[in-house]
């Protein structure tokens, strides 16, 4: 029996201790704003945070999960700095992406208060947008950071 | 938010099932709307297909094209709402099911604004007229005597007022006004219609996660499936052995598809599925299967290094004439300075971030369908061709799509959960993996160009000749077409250039893998050769890009050009109108300095302006190479033409996004393959740009218009690899010849 914790509520899992995070959230929990994109840890869609850090659910196995403290982008309220500048900004096309950019966006600023332009890249070069938002997403965080100051 | 209040709205599920999976499941009759919710609503009227005003004053408008990120579902409402004087937070959006009663419902080819925006338009305006018409009678006015403001309908002289929910039940029980009769607004009184603040319906749902795309759509009771795909297109199974795949915990069992014959459609392609109680269990399972395939499919020995050597020796061939003017064979015999050069594009696969995904159910020989899909009367056809039932009992509803670029509207996908769910009798939901989605896709055809032309004393080409070959789309439809159809009118029979002497043509080639539309579809490699080839001829004739692309383009006028039947609007409304093109290379090159900014070692910029989705686009592109050769690209400056807009900053979004996928399939973008099996998977071995590859800033210039609506979703893409190439030439003094870059050492 693997325990943690999920947006702050306690859970148990018995299943398969080799299924990803990720189907666990999504098939099995029911949190849907973490999305399947590749599989391999290549383009971020399914980014949460693993004791405030960013992570790829879709190659954390259910038996690294116990004894931590899941954040996904359903535990994210009441709207973080992060989301409102996305909003300001008018970030999304389709939207699919945004969850898992946001995720990596609020970690990013935990530790980066005031990222520059290469901080950012550098942070959000695993999360891929084939609609291509990226230069959107920069401005929006740089705004998100601005008031988080 | 939407699709679940949607569902609620029509007394569907709602809430959440034991496993805490949001429920969309329901079979959909449709209902008139415009009507107060409960009451019995007065039928038979246009605006009910459309919209309806509730007692509290909601107003609900269908939006019966798809969301794919391109903001379709948004504009078409926001036009509705302008003309009915709606207040927009008072809006709720409907999602259409696929019907024939809504019209063309394919979201592609960047035309759902283009044509429906004076259809929304007049039901707006009839819904307007009906309000001011019930609350003149209420107050025994003239109707002429009334306004209107956000929600309101207000009487001139006392400054009486009226909500639109307390008129909406008389309203409703008056007769529609006659089209002739109904007075739109003009464009100095739009509220919504042009404006800065529109912002996409969703935009909240995204980013707060609640926003629901087809991977996140379930049934009750249903289970879940990943298919196994023939490598090769038409390879049949021999054996399969699933005693493995039977034991990984989850999986429940495993069915065969049968394998798909042509002409392919949107069937699916065959295989082994496995089912399961949860995504990860049928992935798992699948790597358990050992299959034995045939070798039997004439796709087998399908290898892109030989098919190449096929394509460019067609295209040094005459081909079928598609378009003639002048006579370019005496031009060439004339002698004179002749330039030739050959241009080659591999497949592209689609990607969107959300890979193919669809839930299903099969019950009383009906199917109810929920999917991301750019066409959900296409997902009734298909199943209905599949499973032989009648495409009236297929109930398809759609979910946001996580991208699509052209692949949801080929809905194989769908078709497989349908299949599935005939044979289980429960609900399917079946996901498709990123690497079935990159070696299953409907790709974007490779091509060869050859290119001619024969130039004068002044540098100025007085002959042209254009050849493309490549497998088209119609090879899915009909498993003998060699030529392209459709494509041709994808910049190819319409080049804009002022020659005395033209010609295009077309060469056959077979297919060998299933062919679909990609975002910009033919536009992509016929821009790249025609406009790389402008830009050798500039440089030939030593002459600044940017000039001589003006003199190629000619004085301003209306560009002959032969019409199809059903291209009557295009030749009516949408003139080629080289006035337009001018003007947006002209702006573009004002607005990145062209000519005036200091270009070290390393650095170029390169210019192309293509005309498509019948938007005029120019883009500047300036380029950085490294001395590792890698490229860089600080800045690109797009104008563009795109006649009336309903929502510029999306349109600003649209076009940033184009420079980044220009930039995808410029730099990295390739399909191949090696005896049928496609060589690529994810995104390790097909890459796409990443936040630091891609244009560091894209300025987006839209041009002020009264013209009619044209796209936007495609036409910012074909101009953007070209002009990188040109600028790599600007800086580097290579010529970028075949696409992806890559393949070209640039130090």
């Amino acid at each position: 029996m693997i325990r943690f914790k999920v947006n702050g509520k306690e859970k148990t899992f018995d299943g398969d201790p080799d299924m990803p995070l990720l189907w666990y959230l999504r098939d099995v929990a029911g949190l849907m704003g973490t999305k399947f994109g590749c599989g391999i840890s290549l383009c971020g869609a399914c980014t949460v945070h693993q004791n405030g850090q960013a992570i790829r659910s879709c190659t954390t196995a259910m038996k690294e999960v116990g004894g931590t403290e899941i954040t996904t982008i359903e535990g994210i309220a009441p709207l973080h700095p992060v989301q409102k500048a996305w909003m300001e900004i008018k970030v999304p096309q389709c939207g699919y992406c945004q969850t898992g950019q946001i995720m990596q966006a609020i970690a990013l600023l935990k530790e980066n208060k005031n990222p520059n332009d290469s901080d950012i890249d550098t942070a959000m070069a695993g999360n891929l947008c084939r609609c291509g938002t990226y230069q959107r997403i920069r401005a929006a965080i740089h705004q998100a950071a601005k008031e988080l100051a | 938010m939407n699709i679940i209040e949607n569902v609620s709205r029509r007394g569907f599920l709602r809430g959440v099932v034991a496993s805490g999976v949001f429920v969309l499941s329901a079979r959909f009759v449709p209902e008139p709307l415009w009507a107060a919710e409960g009451e019995a609503a007065a039928a038979g009227i246009e605006p009910s297909l459309w919209m309806s005003i509730a007692a509290d004053g909601t107003v609900t408008i269908v939006a019966h094209r798809s969301e794919m990120g391109c903001g379709s579902r948004t504009a078409l409402p926001l036009v509705v709402a302008d003309e009915l004087d709606a207040d927009w937070p008072k809006v709720k959006i409907d999602q259409a099911i696929g019907d024939p009663k809504y019209g063309d419902q394919d979201t592609d080819g960047s035309h759902s604004v283009r044509s429906f925006f004076d259809e929304m338009r007049y039901v707006g305006a009839a819904g307007r007229a009906m309000l001011i018409s019930a609350a003149a009678a209420q107050w025994n006015v003239s109707p002429k005597d009334c306004i209107t403001e956000p929600h309101f309908v207000v009487h001139k002289a006392s400054g009486r007022k009226l909500g639109y929910g307390e008129l909406a039940a008389a309203a409703a029980k008056l007769p529609v006004p006659k089209k002739e009769d109904l007075q739109l607004k003009s464009k100095s009184q739009w509220r919504y219609i042009g404006k800065e603040s529109n912002v996409l319906f969703d935009l909240r749902d995204m980013v707060t996660g609640k926003a629901i795309f087809g991977m996140d759509a379930a049934m009750p009771g249903m289970v879940y499936a990943s298919i196994e795909h023939p490598p090769v297109l038409g390879q049949k199974i021999k054996s399969y052995d699933d005693k493995a795949a039977l034991k990984v915990p989850g999986v429940q069992k495993t069915l065969t598809i049968e394998t798909v014959k042509p002409p392919h459609l949107f069937k699916p392609l065959g295989g082994v599925a496995v089912i399961g109680d949860n995504t990860w269990a049928t992935f798992k399972g699948r790597k358990a299967l050992k299959i034995e395939w045939d070798n039997n499919s004439p796709h087998s020995s399908y290898n892109s290094d030989a098919f190449r050597k096929t394509l460019e020796a067609t295209s040094r061939q005459p081909g079928k004439v598609v378009r003639n003017v002048g006579d370019v064979d005496a031009a060439f015999a004339k002698g004179g300075k002749i330039i030739e050069a050959e241009y080659y594009t591999p497949h592209l696969a689609h990607a969107s971030m959300e890979p193919p995904v669809a839930v299903a159910e099969y019950r009383d020989g009906k199917v109810l369908a929920w999917a991301p899909t750019q066409n959900p009367q296409a997902v009734q056809e298909t199943i209905a061709g599949v499973l032989g039932i009648k495409k009236e009992d297929v109930t398809c509803h759609v979910t946001l799509l996580g991208g699509a670029f052209g692949r949801k509207s080929m809905p194989d996908h769908v078709a497989e959960a349908a299949v599935l769910s005939k044979q289980l009798r429960k609900p399917v939901k079946v996901v498709w993996t990123r690497e079935d989605d990159i070696h299953f896709d409907y790709f974007h055809s490779v091509a060869a160009m050859y290119m001619k032309a024969a130039v004068g004393a002044d540098g100025k080409p007085t002959a042209w000749l254009q050849r493309t070959v490549y497998p088209p789309i119609g090879s899915t439809f009909d498993a003998a077409a060699k030529y392209a159809d459709d494509e041709m009118g994808l910049g190819w029979n319409n080049l804009p250039f002022d020659i005395p002497n033209h010609r295009a043509e077309n060469g056959p080639a077979d297919y060998h893998v299933r062919i679909g539309w990609f975002r910009s579809v033919a536009n992509v490699y016929h821009a790249f050769a025609i406009h790389s080839f402008a830009d050798e001829l500039a440089h030939a004739a030593n002459k600044d890009s940017v000039q001589y692309l003006l003199e190629l383009i000619g004085p301003a006028r209306i560009v002959p050009l032969e019409y199809k039947e059903d291209e009557a609007d295009e030749k009516q409304r949408y003139p080629l109108d080289t006035a337009r093109l001018r003007r947006v290379v002209e702006i573009v090159a004002e607005k990145s300095n062209w000519g005036k900014r200091p270009m070290g070692r390393g650095r170029g910029m390169g210019i192309a302006a293509h005309r498509s989705f019948l938007t005029y686009v120019a883009t500047v592109v300036e380029v950085e190479v490294d001395n590792r050769g890698q490229v860089h690209i600080p800045n690109a400056w797009t104008a563009l033409d795109a006649g009336t807009v309903v929502s510029p900053d999306n349109i600003r979004n649209q076009f940033e996004g184009a420079a980044v996928f220009g930039t995808s399939l410029a730099l990295f973008g390739e399909i191949t393959a090696t005896n049928g099996v496609i060589n690529q998977s994810n995104f390790n071995n097909y890459q796409l740009t990443r936040i630091n590859r891609a244009p560091r800033h894209v300025d987006v210039q839209i041009v002020e218009s009264d013209a009619p609506p044209a796209g936007v979703g495609e036409p910012g893409v074909p101009p953007f690899a070209p002009a990188l190439c040109n600028a790599v030439f600007a800086a580097t003094g290579k010529r970028v010849r075949e696409l992806p870059m890559s393949k070209t050492k640039l130090v």
